[in-house]
């Protein structure tokens, strides 16, 4: 009875290692509020599963909390690259309810709108440390990237030893410049994309199964 | 922060901590962010002579946005000087542990500091009185 226990439970374990080395790796969004990382995630997720991940918006912070799209397969030269992807809220170290104001927003939205935000944050910051297996990681390449943001959350996914792609988002606007970006983390690879429009989807997908398969 | 000023004296100005690597060093990762959120809170500008690890600077970021409260604290400002690439691609430092993340650090109430340029080499910021 001993010896017929020891083998189911040592083929449990083998069949457990089996599936959890082919579970889809958990790819995190991050970046800067309104960067575009809910667009790229809607479009990411609508062209292989036909569905969205959550609304966009131009108003900071649309994003309270982070939103998990399963089982994206992703077809790339013949083979199958199946992701999980995880849309983080915008990481920021201040948030005022005041800004929100600007947003014709009544002053009892916008403070529970800041209030929701930084806890969005806060899980954003625990996902980035104990759940992602790997980083996408969307900047606005119309605005500037050296940021102490932006440099402190490269460090600390450095740090932690994750893949992490840089997607310069928005290239469909005049004063995209991508090489700002490209010189800001010379030491990974930036890809140029419009998330909104689909430009150079291609290859986007094209990084995501090389990095993340 | 030992008082170092009379309220009346900090009134009319703003308290500056510069804090040495030594002093950092005996804390553990809480006890630090304590440190600095404390000071921060009551509108001081922290200076850290060595900075934080990018694992400090994470939890400090999840500490602050669960102490933000409308009217009363927004967050904070923090500004480091960019780690020079030839430090990140020291392989062989890294390997032998030896990678380092020592970096002057300034860290001040959002609604007081306002960094005006930074590069490699210069942070420079703008503070204000409450």
């Amino acid at each position: 009875m001993g010896l017929l226990t020891d083998i189911k439970d040592s083929i449990t374990r083998v069949t457990e290692r089996l599936f959890s080395a082919s579970e889809p790796k958990r790819i995190g969004i991050y970046g800067p509020p309104n960067a575009g990382k809910t667009t790229l995630a809607n479009r990411i997720a609508r062209d292989w599963t036909g569905d969205a991940v959550g609304p966009e918006s131009h108003v900071p912070h649309e994003t309270r909390r982070a939103r998990r799209k399963e089982n994206v397969s992703i077809e790339r030269n013949g083979r199958t690259v199946t992701i999980d992807i995880v849309d983080t809220p915008g990481v920021t170290t201040k948030v005022d309810y005041k800004e929100f104001l600007e947003h014709d927003m009544e002053k009892d939205d916008a403070v529970r709108r800041s209030r929701e935000a930084t806890e969005g944050v806060a899980e954003a910051m625990h996902w980035l440390r104990e759940d992602v297996d790997g980083v996408i990681y969307v900047l606005d390449s119309t605005t500037d990237p050296f940021t102490q943001v932006n440099t402190m959350l490269i460090g600390i996914i450095e740090s932690r030893d994750l893949p992490v792609l840089i997607f310069a988002n928005k290239i469909d606007l005049e004063e995209s410049n991508v090489q700002r970006i490209a010189n800001a983390f010379p030491q990974h690879e930036t890809v140029p994309l419009s998330a909104l429009e689909g430009e150079n989807m291609d290859e986007v997908y094209d990084k995501i199964a090389e990095y993340f398969g | 922060m030992p008082e170092a000023t009379s309220t009346d004296a900090k009134d009319d100005g703003v308290q500056i901590d510069l804090i040495s690597g030594e002093r950092m060093d005996s804390l553990r990762s809480m006890e630090k962010i304590r440190l600095i959120l404390d000071a921060v809170r009551e509108g001081n500008i922290v200076i850290l002579e060595e900075g934080l690890s990018p694992d400090e600077e994470s939890k400090l970021i999840e500490v602050t946005m669960s102490e933000i409260s409308p009217d009363e604290f927004n967050g904070i400002e923090i500004e480091t000087y960019p780690r020079s690439q030839a430090g990140d691609k020291s392989f062989l430092g890294r390997l032998m542990g030896r990678e380092s993340t020592k970096k002057l650090t300034v860290i001040g109430p959002a609604n007081q500091i306002q960094t005006l340029h930074k590069d490699e080499n210069l942070i420079s910021a703008l503070v204000s009185r409450k």
